[in-house]
């Protein structure tokens, strides 16, 4: 074990600890943008520096190990002067449209901006041109926002595995690009979304969910994807009793299977939700039409149709499909309707399908 | 499955995937095995009639013939018997019927094996080595095993070869399969099955019935009921007269679409409770509006028997209703008062009479679901089965033959047809056709086709093709892709304008799981 002070507590953590965590163990709030517990350290934004006596340069906090006898300042002044002039220079090509961006409320670079007070760069050269206009109906890449901190990259390669983007260019001109440089379609692209799940800013966004309602206005609800049989936890976003999109949940002990990664279906495909095309009132065949009904009437002549036929041609010429996509709840109120009520064991569902 | 998930990611030193398009159909199962290959160097067998994108950073890829999957795993047990590579103490300690799997596979050379699979002898040598020698191999499988008129000996042989090696009940290892659907696992233990209750209490154990006699307060029938294909057999023959179906799309879903329409004609009386107006819907008597998993509290079970709890978000939609309320309503209204508060009130009810989600309650799945068995409300529930011993005992080696698939192809219809799922799609299509962003990316169906079978036809990539089995035909464009054998198309059935099964086969069935033959029916193209 290792002892160290930070902010002039006293704390112990094992060898190989990392300085950022060490001081968030000891209460200090170290802005990150491109550090992610989950993908290999990059050390790029700088976001993270700390001051340790006795050395000649502000040290990133994400790539130094703590060491014996360290004693840390994780907000002096000269640490603060330094994440206001890293936050000055990341401006410098961002495109600043908080009032109309997805991220506005979720963002960490305009939270660390609002923190140290920093509304302009004084580093702004030729306005940043490197919008992506790409035709995928899933994620929305504007680059004209990106900071360069590569969570996208790294989640890419590390998460999913599937390696469609790198960085493209040097010094001012690097931007994340796929292979040519073409639409994600025609990369190796599986649009899973987990470069959208880790950007800190607004250059990866859900171009499903654009304009339905900023995150800070939507309620959140903790529950299960409904497509394969994985079963990979998701927040659902609600506003105004409508799902407007869907969050990762990237906490273990919350979302034990997946940790936050989804797949194209789990993270973009919700709206069916919300179809124009669902089913709002019972149907009832009448000389050949399907014609709305009151629950009461649909009720009634399905429960008195069953048990005539249950009368005329025995329990045995009836069964209920239950479904492989409804709740247990409901699964076992199904077979429950089948066997006590109904009286038979013609009960089954599309396992083999 | 028999292990965890995680343990694909973290464990296992060899997978070996047979008949699962896991980065496809279980994307994120596949990536966490494809960061297991990556980050910890395990190593893959894929065995498979496509070219799957696990394939490209597989040790040992090996393209058989679809339906000849029996051979592929006997040979590997013959193999790893000859070379004395199995584990004699797991043998001796925890299985029965050794020495008759011995005798079985005895004729199961790799030279056999290549004839008949067509994948090099060496290469199924190469794969029997690497699964036997390492410390921890998983099995995972899907449909590619299970959808065959001998489905059940596939899985037998895969058990054979777990228990062989003694890879089963210890971490990283296992016969996985990897179930299809959000709740496939969680309808099968809630007794949505004709021969048992819940927990997989069989309904002809007296016993068991009594039971759920006690508990429901009926008398209960004691003869297992029928399963959903000879439900469909039986109402053609006008046996059936009713069938009540929830969340279900056999005309999409049911091998041969004609067979099933005719059967749903034939009814007397059809209830579909739904949350779309489906191609089943539309030859219902009574609509019943129920609600999407966003619209209801409840949980689902995934594959590795995890209870998870899901969460009401939003409102049933217009007057729709939670479909526990509604099978609450005709149950009552037939004469049975069923009334439960919330679903949790019925979650009590399962556990009070399914030992294995007994310790299983809402408050201990708040925050992370519980995997099952979990006996009682202090168990951790319980991520690897068989660890000491198996449900029966001692696990038995089945020892199983080859046998020929009920159509193979002929002079009229020489090309195989295999049929499944892609990433973007889902089962029928219900609710993924009906998601904008995804119908805009994948709009159509394709059919797959080896360039050399395509360049006979005449067909290019992109041309419009007829596709056609004794059943019917389908008009779809061709993608002529390498990642498919020669003289082997696949396509999906995701889609009702193409529907794949419009051309499977509803008469070669599973003999023990009554399980269609979707993997494998012979078939012709042509270019239209």
């Amino acid at each position: 074990m290792i002892n160290l002070t930070i902010d002039g507590k006293n704390v112990t953590v094992p060898r190989g600890t990392m300085l950022l965590e060490a001081c968030r163990l000891a209460g200090a709030d170290i802005p990150t943008l491109c550090y992610d517990p989950e993908l290999k350290l990059a050390g790029s934004c700088r976001m993270c520096v700390v001051e340790v006596e006795g050395r000649r340069t502000l040290a990133a906090s994400c790539v130094t190990p703590a060491e014996e006898g360290m004693v840390v300042q994780t907000e002096s002044e000269e640490v603060v002067e330094a994440r206001k002039v890293i936050l000055e220079l990341l401006l410098a090509r961002h495109r600043l449209d908080c009032h109309v961006c997805e991220k506005d409320g979720n963002c960490r670079l305009q939270d660390y901006c609002y923190r140290y007070g920093v509304k302009d760069s004084r580093f702004k050269g030729e306005e940043p041109h490197f919008y992506k206009d790409d035709p995928n109906p899933f994620i929305e890449r504007d680059y004209d926002k990106c900071i360069m901190c590569t969570k996208c990259v790294r989640a890419c390669a590390e998460i999913t595995g599937a390696f469609a983007i790198n960085l493209k260019n040097r010094g001012h001109e690097v931007v994340i690009s796929t292979a040519f440089d073409g639409g994600l379609k025609d990369s190796t692209c599986v649009f899973c979304g987990q470069c959208v799940m880790v950007c800190p800013v607004g250059a990866l966004v859900s171009k499903v969910e654009k304009g339905r309602g900023r995150d800070y206005q939507t309620e959140k609800v903790r529950t299960i994807c409904s497509y394969c049989g994985t079963g990979c936890t998701l927040e659902l976003k609600v506003l105004n009793d409508q799902v407007v999109g869907v969050n990762s949940v990237r906490d273990e002990r919350l979302s034990p299977v997946n940790r936050g990664a989804l797949c194209v279906k789990g993270r973009f495909g919700w709206d069916f939700v919300n179809s124009k095309e669902r089913l709002t009132q019972p149907l009832v065949r009448k000389d050949g039409e399907l014609v709305p009904v009151s629950w009461d009437e649909a009720l009634d002549y399905t429960a008195s149709r069953l048990k005539e036929i249950k009368e005329r041609w025995g329990a045995g010429s009836m069964a209920v499909f239950t479904s492989a996509r409804t709740t247990n709840e409901e699964n076992y109120l199904a077979q429950k309707l089948a066997r006590a009520v109904i009286g038979t064991n013609n009960v089954d569902h599309c396992a083999r399908l | 499955m028999t292990n965890s998930i995680k343990d694909l990611e973290e464990e296992a030193e060899v997978i070996f995937l047979i008949g699962t398009n896991t980065t496809e159909n279980h994307p994120v199962i596949g990536y966490k095995i494809r960061q297991n290959v990556l980050k910890r160097g395990a190593k893959l067998i894929v065995a498979d009639p496509r070219r799957i994108e696990l394939a490209d950073i597989a040790e040992i890829y090996l393209p058989f013939k679809p339906g000849t999957d029996i051979v592929l795993l006997n040979a590997m047990m013959n193999v790893i018997i000859k070379e004395d590579l199995l584990d004699e103490e797991f043998i001796e300690k925890r299985t029965e019927g050794f020495e008759e799997l011995k005798a079985t596979v005895k004729k199961y050379t790799p030279e056999m094996a290549e004839a008949i699979c067509g994948v090099p002898a060496e290469e199924i040598v190469k794969a029997a080595r690497l699964y036997a020698k390492a410390d921890k191999a998983a099995i995972c499988y899907s449909m590619g095993v299970t959808q065959h008129s001998k489905g059940t000996d596939n899985v037998f042989a895969i058990a054979n070869l777990a228990m062989l090696t003694g890879n089963i009940g210890k971490p990283g290892s296992g016969v996985n399969p990897l179930r299809g659907q959000n709740n496939v696992q969680g309808a099968c233990d809630m007794g949505g099955l004709p021969d048992v209750y819940t927990g997989y209490q069989k309904v002809e154990v007296e016993e068991n019935r009594i039971k759920f006699e006690k508990a429901w307060g009926v008398k209960l029938p004691p003869e297992k009921g029928l399963t959903l294909t000879e439900i469909i057999n039986e109402a053609v023959k006008g046996n059936i007269k009713a069938i009540y179906i929830i969340g279900e799309n056999p005309m999409l879903s049911d091998p041969d679409s004609r067979h099933v329409e005719e059967a749903l004609d034939n009814l007397e009386f059809l209830v579909v409770q739904d949350i779309f107006l489906t191609e089943t819907a539309l030859k219902a008597d009574v609509v019943l509006p129920g609600a999407s998993f966003a619209e209801k509290d409840g949980t689902f079970t995934n594959t590795e028997r995890r209870v998870q709890r899901v969460r009401k978000a939003i409102k049933p939609r217009g007057n729709a209703k939670p479909d526990w309320q509604i099978l609450c309503e005709v149950a009552s209204r037939m004469g049975y008062p069923m009334r439960y508060d919330s679903p949790e009130e019925i979650f009590e009810e399962i556990r009070s009479l399914t030992p294995s989600y007994a310790g299983i309650t809402y408050e201990r799945i708040e925050k992370s679901g519980i995997q099952w068995p979990c006996p009682h409300t202090n168990h951790l529930g319980t991520p690897i089965l068989h660890k000491e011993t198996f449900t029966r005992g001692l696990g038995k080696f089945h020892p199983v033959e080859y046998r020929e698939a009920a159509e193979m192809p002929d002079e009229e219809y020489p090309l195989i047809l295999t049929t499944g799922r892609s990433l973007y799609h889902y089962h029928t299509g219900t609710m993924t056709r009906r998601v904008a962003a995804i119908d805009q990316h994948r709009p159509h169906n394709e059919v797959e086709i080896n360039p050399r079978t395509a360049e006979t036809y005449n067909i290019k990539d992109g041309d419009m093709i007829k596709l056609s089995t004794r059943r019917g035909s389908i008009k779809l464009k061709a993608k002529v892709t390498e990642n498919i054998k020669e003289g082997i198309v696949f396509t999906t059935f995701h889609f009702g304008e193409a529907a794949a099964n419009h051309l499977t086969n509803a008469n070669s069935l599973d003999p023990v799981a009554k399980i269609p033959e979707f993997k494998l029916a012979a078939a012709k193209i042509e270019k239209i």
